[in-house]
């Protein structure tokens, strides 16, 4: 398990180093303005692109030049020029905005999704099993810029039952909190819940046919120890690789989209932000936190499944 | 061994193509696969609504120049500030002074502003809706080209010459998939769109279409080119490749004349998904400003115009919205009714996708 | 103890629901089991032996599955116990071997855990410590060396023959009174077949455990059997002891099933004997006697379904299913295969 784990973490720093070079590229080098014009922003004075053009060495060789870049994210240099704003702070400050929202709907979109497919698992060909097999494929094509709309005009102009918007730190106001951040975690999540709900199904129902599922009820294990000990157990561990990538995909992807619906002021807002202005450092910073973030959360997630099934260390092995 | 029932349509590329040899004993007669593929599609009542929904929108979008020039009489990027609207005789200013655009006239004002003005701006949202729909379809349509090509073109070097080539290009496609791509690809795109793009002879500048088509391209090739990768390591082991190589043909032959065709069904069922997958993308880069740049605009930019009057307009950030997803939810449905007709031993089902075009792995 | 014996089946039928309408996996068998005896039950897959031995232990209880007839552990009626009743005796009363230790147990627990945990589910108070002792017991008495640490290996650790003595500790964790082995050696190598099957007819003496044996394979059945139930397409068509079916088998499957038997103590045949044909379909069984299609003996009676016949020899009794007399078959099976020749008279 040691030797797994190790393994997993040098790949997990090699993935870190590709995200960089790719960062590195798209800012640096791959457009075809000068770059210290594009830190700067549009309209800027000859005088600040001057400027930056020293301070980023863009005259250095491109490695020289990389670790310029990485050096001023890591060491809080890295900021927005127009006015100058320290980018680390800003994105620290709007972390947990991002994170309520995040964690909030993944575990909602996870406890349904898990509890409406055991029973739907229990009962295939029911008529929930049916509603929601038409759920998981509307799931898939609804964007969250249309329920976001729906959800805000209906529920907090038209029948004022929740607050409009913006984010309440918890540490201010629990409640206050809670309702805000309610529409924001429906909107995330109610689309997952389908979808998991379908992939948890079809894992158990595969599982139902497995033959130690049959030695298990041999042994005169009760039903209900058959089906949590034996299928639910084995049926979730597939779930937890499948939630570790959704979980990154959701804060880099679509939690951006519902922060700024929802003018939730996270990172991911303040990247949107930077995004209408072109002003890049915001966009650099963003990027690599959360490329790093997401990284890192794909990474305990093979180290939690590698816990959990026992052959997958065995493969580990057997492949090195 | 069975002797293959149509040679000369598999060296002519003809319809029998894209199917190893029946096997001894299941020979499907006088139809071909495909003709049999394309029954079991017919018999699946609501892949073939869906397909009908589709076709209905491409119509739809196809139509704006008619549309614009017959009966709105303005186009896509004509404002109307300070235009006012003669309806049985009473005047509507298309935009009020306060800024609030008119609402959906449908065909009072003789189908000018079917839909309502969309912004301060005063332009037709209708007109609007169906050049942006253009532009959404069509980026959804070549990125999904381009993506398709490449995958397949990945996935054949990969798997049929193997070694450090399969090596090289797996483990690039790996670190690709575990990489936020939406955020890297919203990097990208505001790059791009703000610096241009210049590699060779190749020059973009910020505003291009192209910006946003090979950002996505990019990003989502690993969804198809690993599925397809997996299935060519397992068909250059098939007998008929074998056959083939033994026979002295060149590797080009081998991938394209033997293994491609094999392909076929998988790569149709992916460019579906892929499609539906790259709207959505688009969508969600445009609707961050890192997609579709002004003066063009997509269904995804209308929406971020839209969502600023939800209060007073709703209607302007929903349309656009209910449009994207029924494309979307049309694509999905017909692909899936495509992968079951053309593999129905497959037990790959949506809920299978998880690996494959996974729901939010690179989409929104 | 009754006359019948510990285990006394009668008349079972069990029938599954299907869209192609009603599938009698198993259509009328009867037999009796008594302690310290090994009756081996021998079929093609398909003939109901599996069906049969999953339905004593109420495996096959499902809403698409209708089961008739009687199964008396000891006297006490099963088919009509509730499901809390067959739990209970599941694994404590009647336990089961399955087929492929591969996948028979759980992969994701320690083999031991998934020991305790059939230990524990009938014995609640037992302590984890005392439960996990117990296993070791086992493990040293099924034969794997080193019990103390393997305990706690995972089953892709052990080898197949390794993981099938595991699968025999669990099934013997609480000293049942019936095992019901399901094809315990068709999936190891010849070598492992041998050595579990001498394990099992050790425990089978040692134990004083009544046993069936589920198999296709005459050759195991000739290693540890003491009576033989052949079946067909869900029908008993023969029952005998060990030395009758191998020395004077009445129905022409069972010559067919002894014919294929590879024997060194034979000359070599020309060609491997083989049962033409494939197994029928159960939703669609020819009229009359199920093998008539693939029978070389065939004639008109056969179009109806013959009886099991009078018993040929005092209890355990030797009968069969066939319209031939018996002086027919003697000649008929000695022209077919030579098969009987050495039966003693």
């Amino acid at each position: 398990m040691a030797r797994f784990v190790l393994r997993r973490l040098a790949g997990m720093i090699a993935v870190l180093f590709a995200v960089s070079v790719i960062i590195f590229l798209v800012f640096n080098v791959v457009p075809a303005t000068n770059p210290a014009q594009l830190l700067a922003g549009k309209n800027s004075t000859p005088t600040l692109v001057k400027s930056i053009e020293e301070e980023w060495g863009f005259d250095d060789s491109l490695p020289q030049q990389y670790v310029t870049m990485m050096k001023k994210v890591f060491t809080g240099e890295l900021t927005s020029y127009k006015p100058r704003i320290s980018v680390d702070e800003q994105i620290a400050e709007r972390i947990p905005a991002t994170l309520s929202l995040s964690i909030g709907a993944g575990l909602i979109w996870l406890f349904f999704g898990l509890l409406l497919g055991y029973f739907s698992a229990l009962r295939a060909g029911g008529w929930l099993d049916r509603l929601l097999t038409a759920v998981s494929v509307a799931g898939i094509s609804i964007p969250v810029f249309l329920i976001a709309p729906v959800l805000i005009y209906f529920l907090t102009y038209k029948v004022e039952i929740f607050p409009n918007g913006s984010y309440v730190p918890l540490t201010e106001d629990p409640w206050e909190w809670l309702t805000h951040l309610i529409l924001p975690w429906v909107t995330l999540a109610i689309l997952s819940v389908g979808f998991y709900s379908r992939v948890l199904r079809s894992n158990m129902l595969d599982a139902m046919n497995e033959d130690y599922v049959r030695t298990a009820r041999a042994k005169g294990l009760s039903e209900r120890k058959v089906m949590t000990r034996h299928v639910l157990r084995n049926s979730l561990i597939p779930i937890i690789t499948l939630f570790g990538l959704d979980f990154g995909a959701t804060i880099a992807g679509t939690a951006i989209i519902t922060e700024v619906l929802y003018n939730l002021n996270g990172v991911g807002s303040y990247a949107a932000e930077a995004a209408v202005k072109f002003e890049l450092p915001p966009i650099m910073g963003v990027t690599l936190y959360g490329a790093f973030f997401v990284v890192l959360v794909n990474t305990i997630v093979d180290i939690v499944y590698a816990y959990l099934d026992p052959r997958v260390r065995l493969g580990e092995a057997a492949a090195a | 061994m069975a002797i293959d029932p149509q040679p000369e349509a598999v060296a002519a590329g003809g319809p029998g193509a894209g199917f190893p040899p029946a096997p001894a004993g299941v020979s499907a007669g006088t139809h071909g696969p495909w003709y049999l593929a394309y029954k079991r599609f017919v018999r699946n009542r609501v892949a073939v609504a869906f397909l009908g929904l589709f076709v209905l929108i491409v119509l739809f979008v196809l139509a704006a120049p008619i549309w614009a020039d017959n009966v709105a009489h303005t186009g896509p990027n004509q404002t109307h500030t300070l235009q006012k609207l003669h309806v049985d005789g009473e005047v509507r200013e298309v935009v009020t002074p306060e800024g609030k655009p008119i609402g959906p006239q449908l065909f009072e004002a003789d189908g000018k502003f079917f839909l309502g003005a969309d912004s301060r701006l005063g332009r037709d949202e209708m007109v609007r809706l169906m050049y942006g729909g253009r532009t959404s379809l069509l980026i959804g349509l070549t990125s999904a080209l381009i993506t398709t090509m490449t995958a397949i073109l990945l996935g054949l070097l990969a798997g049929y010459y193997r070694g450090w080539i399969d090596t090289v290009i797996a483990r690039t496609l790996d670190v690709l998939w575990s990489l936020p791509v939406f955020l890297i690809a919203l990097a990208l795109g505001i790059a791009l769109a703000y610096g241009g793009l210049s590699i060779g002879p190749i020059e973009l500048s910020g505003g291009s279409l192209w910006i946003p088509i090979l950002v996505i391209s990019i990003f989502t090739v690993p969804y198809i080119a690993r599925p397809i990768r997996g299935e060519v390591l397992a068909l250059s082991e098939k007998e008929f490749v074998e056959a083939a190589i033994a026979q002295g043909a060149s590797p080009l032959r081998v991938m394209f004349g033997e293994i491609l065709p094999n392909l076929a069904s998988t790569i149709i069922v992916f460019f579906t998904l892929m499609f539906a997958n790259n709207m959505l993308f688009e969508a969600g880069l445009s609707f961050l400003g890192a997609g579709v740049q002004a003066p063009n605009s997509s269904w995804g930019t209308m929406i971020s115009v839209g969502e600023e009057l939800l209060t007073t307009q709703p209607l302007l950030a929903i349309i656009p919205g209910v449009m994207i997803m029924l494309t979307v939810l049309a694509l999905n449905i017909v692909g899936d009714g495509l992968r079951d007709a053309l593999d129905p031993r497959s037990k790959v089902r949506l809920e299978a996708h998880a690996g494959i075009v996974e729901p939010k792995g690179a989409s929104v | 103890m009754s006359a019948e014996g510990l285990l006394a089946v009668r008349d079972l039928r069990v029938g599954f629901a299907t869209e192609g309408g009603l599938l009698q996996a198993v259509d009328g068998v009867s037999f009796d089991l008594r302690p310290g005896e090994v009756l081996a039950i021998v079929g093609e897959s398909g003939s109901g032996k599996s069906v049969t031995a999953q339905t004593l232990i109420g495996l096959t209880r499902s809403r698409n599955t209708r089961i008739e007839g009687s199964v008396k552990l000891d006297g006490e009626e099963l088919v009509e116990a509730s499901d809390a009743q067959m739990r209970q005796l599941r694994g404590e009363r009647i336990a089961m071997v399955f087929q492929d230790p591969m996948t028979s147990f759980n992969p994701v627990y320690r083999l031991g855990a998934q020991i305790i945990e059939a230990i524990r589910a009938h014995r609640g108070d037992t302590g984890k410590k005392q439960a996990r002792e117990r296993v070791v017991e086992l493990f040293e008495a099924v034969g794997i060396p080193d019990a103390e640490r393997r305990v706690d290996d995972y089953p892709h650790e052990f080898s197949g023959g390794m993981r099938q003595r595991a699968m025999i500790a669990m099934a013997l964790a609480l000293e049942p009174e019936v095992l019901i082995a399901d094809e315990p050696t068709t999936a190891l190598d010849v070598t492992i077949q041998a050595q579990i099957l001498a394990l099992l007819e050790e425990l089978n003496r040692k134990r004083n455990l009544a046993t069936i044996l589920i198999t296709h394979d005459l050759g195991v059945v000739a290693e540890v059997a003491d009576r033989v139930l052949v079946m067909y397409a869900g029908r008993v068509v023969e029952e005998g002891t060990l030395d009758e079916i191998f020395y004077d088998p009445q129905h022409p499957y069972t010559w067919g099933l002894l014919g294929s038997l590879t024997r060194l103590d034979r000359p070599r045949p020309k060609r491997l004997p083989q049962i033409s044909g494939v197994p029928p379909s159960l939703v669609a069984l020819p009229d009359g006697c199920s093998f008539r299609p693939r029978c070389p003996h065939e004639f008109a009676k056969c179009t109806e379904m013959p009886d099991l016949s009078e018993r040929l020899s005092e209890a355990p009794r030797h009968c069969d299913r066939c319209w031939l007399e018996p002086d027919e078959k003697r000649t008929k099976r000695q022209v077919e295969g030579q098969i009987g020749l050495e039966a003693p008279a």
